[in-house]
């Protein structure tokens, strides 16, 4: 908690000059980022919208396979083939986001570029596609430890009654787990939020609201990662980006709190 | 009453595999040299047995000599544990249950189960008791509601929750669960419950109601019961099934199967008679 206030006030002390100058209102509302004309533009909405695209489009892919994989994990599988899940799962999450981003690079920009005959596979698209395949572990680990909380003797109480093992899985056992499915998502929400490399090297960063999820857009984390080097310290724009570091900060913070609000209370509620 | 359920049953889609045999579905089991291995573990051998229709049957005998494993062999509840080998014949009103010739899942609506620890489901008293029914795909508002008084009536708890059906069934006592549970196997109209150690998580005052529950129940259904509880045992059982594995290397047998007042004044064997009064297990 001490630590979380010290980076929220460290970010928040190197964002005043750009809060005093510029304005939160202006930048949070601003539909120009031109961070480099004279005088700059550093209307921040192209890049939340574009951060929130490309989430959306990740969440679309990750909730259904990643919810999905877990039940088929925690119900349907048994023995190696569910240990074999388990660590490609965990193999998952331990690759870094630079290499998903080269896979991308590789894979799914000539794809998508293909696919839907593109002028080019620089879109929201891939890279809401690929956040969705990395936000897919976080979702599916929780997920299943949720899944796995849930009594056994509930499972039994539902067959004993005549029900399929499908019959159970979803009249008893996922409803049963459901906040903590739901926290998962906020989870994986957040891990997709914040991710910044692949999608620095999928989106093609084009600073403008995107009209489709075939257009190029440009997130919070790209725009920090892109920029901060070539910015002055102490000058405006440097703090113009700590000021949406704030704002993603605020945003994750607030739905980590939301997920482990969920999860704690799911917690408590077999604590019988 | 059990023409009646079984009626009901047919009514509600439910197979009554008596039906194409025309016996009366009336609940009675008939056990041939069962046996239960675990992997290679042989728990129960040569259990061979009749369960009348309309009475309580007590299963008896010192912890780990397979109870429950036999328990679970009447519904198929061994299906859902891995690795568990069932040899032998078990008839449900002479129709074999053992094979590939019956649907677990069908079986289990007409052999219902009420567990050690109660297990409600975390939803209302009302889904609670509706869940088995619905399975079985009864959807009437007016059927529900009737299948749900009656069913709490027939367990002893409908006098408590009669107003507060809608109520989350984990705001109910350790008792009312049980109950709770008692009337949702109750709902699927079964020919048979099996309860494991029913009462044995419970208060006396709490276990007291499951007894009365359970004395009056067996004109409907009839009941197996394990229990560790000898004065239990003999105050709601008619016949009492004593087993007994003697040792580790080997698998547990049935010792004495009779009626209960002469098991526990007069029984044949004198491992019974050790055990009842206390001399082991
Ligand atoms: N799922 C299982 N897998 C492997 N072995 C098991 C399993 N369930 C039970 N056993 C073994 O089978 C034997 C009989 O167990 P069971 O639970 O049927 O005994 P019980 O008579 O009901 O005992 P208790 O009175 O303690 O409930 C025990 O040795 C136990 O270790
Ligand atoms: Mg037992």
């Amino acid at each position: 908690m001490v630590i979380l206030a010290a980076i929220a006030l460290f970010l928040a002390i190197n964002a005043i000059r750009a809060l005093r100058e510029a304005g939160l209102d202006t930048m949070l509302s601003g539909t120009l980022w031109y961070p480099t004309s004279d005088p700059g533009k550093f209307g921040m909405l192209p890049l939340v919208l574009g951060s929130l695209l490309v989430t959306g489009i990740a969440l679309l892919v990750s909730i259904p396979v990643g919810v999905g994989a877990a039940v088929y994990i925690s119900e349907f599988s048994r023995g190696a083939v569910k240990d074999v899940l388990k660590s490609i799962i965990e193999f998952m999450a331990a690759v870094p986001s630079v290499v998903y981003g080269l896979i991308g690079v590789a894979v799914l920009i000539p794809l998508v570029k293909d696919v839907f005959s593109l002028p080019s596979g620089l879109t929201a698209l891939t890279g809401g596609l690929i956040l969705g395949v990395m936000s897919i572990p976080t979702i599916v680990s929780i997920s299943e430890d949720a899944l796995h909380a849930v009594p056994m003797d509930l499972r039994q109480g539902s067959a004993a009654l005549g029900n399929t093992r499908w019959q159970t899985t979803f009249k008893v056992t996922v409803p049963s787990a459901g906040s903590g499915i739901f926290a998962a998502m906020m989870l994986g929400l957040g891990r997709a939020i914040g991710e910044t490399i692949a999608v620095l090297m999928l989106t093609g960063n084009a600073a403008v609201i995107p009209d489709s999820v075939f257009e190029s857009v440009r997130t919070m984390t790209g725009t920090i990662a892109a920029e901060m080097g070539e910015v002055v310290q102490g000058g405006l724009h440097y703090s113009v980006l700590f000021t949406v570091g704030l704002v993603l900060f605020v945003i994750t913070f607030g739905v980590n709190l939301a997920a482990d609000l969920v999860l704690e209370r799911q917690r408590k509620r077999w604590r019988r | 009453m059990v023409t009646l359920a079984a009626a009901d049953a047919r009514a509600h889609g439910a197979p009554v595999a008596a039906e194409q045999e025309d016996l009366p579905a009336e609940g009675s089991f008939s056990l041939r040299d069962v046996s239960v291995a675990y992997g290679r573990d042989r728990v129960i051998e040569g259990v061979s047995m009749d369960i009348p229709p309309h009475a309580v049957t007590a299963l008896i005998g010192p912890s780990g000599c397979g109870k429950s494993t036999l328990l679970r062999c009447l519904n198929r509840m061994n299906d859902e544990l891995g690795n568990v080998r069932v040899g032998g014949h078990i008839t449900l009103d002479g129709q074999d249950i053992t094979g590939k010739a019956i649907d677990p899942v069908d079986l289990r609506m007409r052999v219902g189960q009420v567990f050690q620890r109660p297990n409600p489901f975390p939803m209302t008293i009302f889904d609670n008791v509706v869940y088995g029914p619905r399975t079985q795909g009864i959807r009437g508002r007016d059927e529900l509601q009737a299948l749900v008084e009656e069913s709490l009536r027939s367990a002893a708890l409908w006098e408590e929750v009669k107003k507060s059906l809608k109520k989350h069934a984990f705001e109910l006592s350790g008792g009312q669960q049980q109950r709770l549970c008692i009337a949702r196997a109750l709902a699927t109209k079964p020919e048979v419950i099996l309860m494991d150690e029913p009462a044995s998580a419970l208060d006396p005052i709490s276990t007291q109601q499951i007894e009365d529950t359970i004395a009056s129940l067996k004109d409907d259904v009839t009941i197996v019961i394990v229990t560790h509880n000898m004065q239990q045992a003999a105050r709601i059982s008619d016949r009492t099934a004593f087993m007994l594995r003697e040792s580790l290397e080997e698998p547990a047998h049935l010792i004495e199967v009779g009626e209960t007042r002469k098991m526990f004044t007069n029984p044949d064997d004198a491992r019974t008679e050790s055990y009842i009064t206390g001399r082991f297990g």
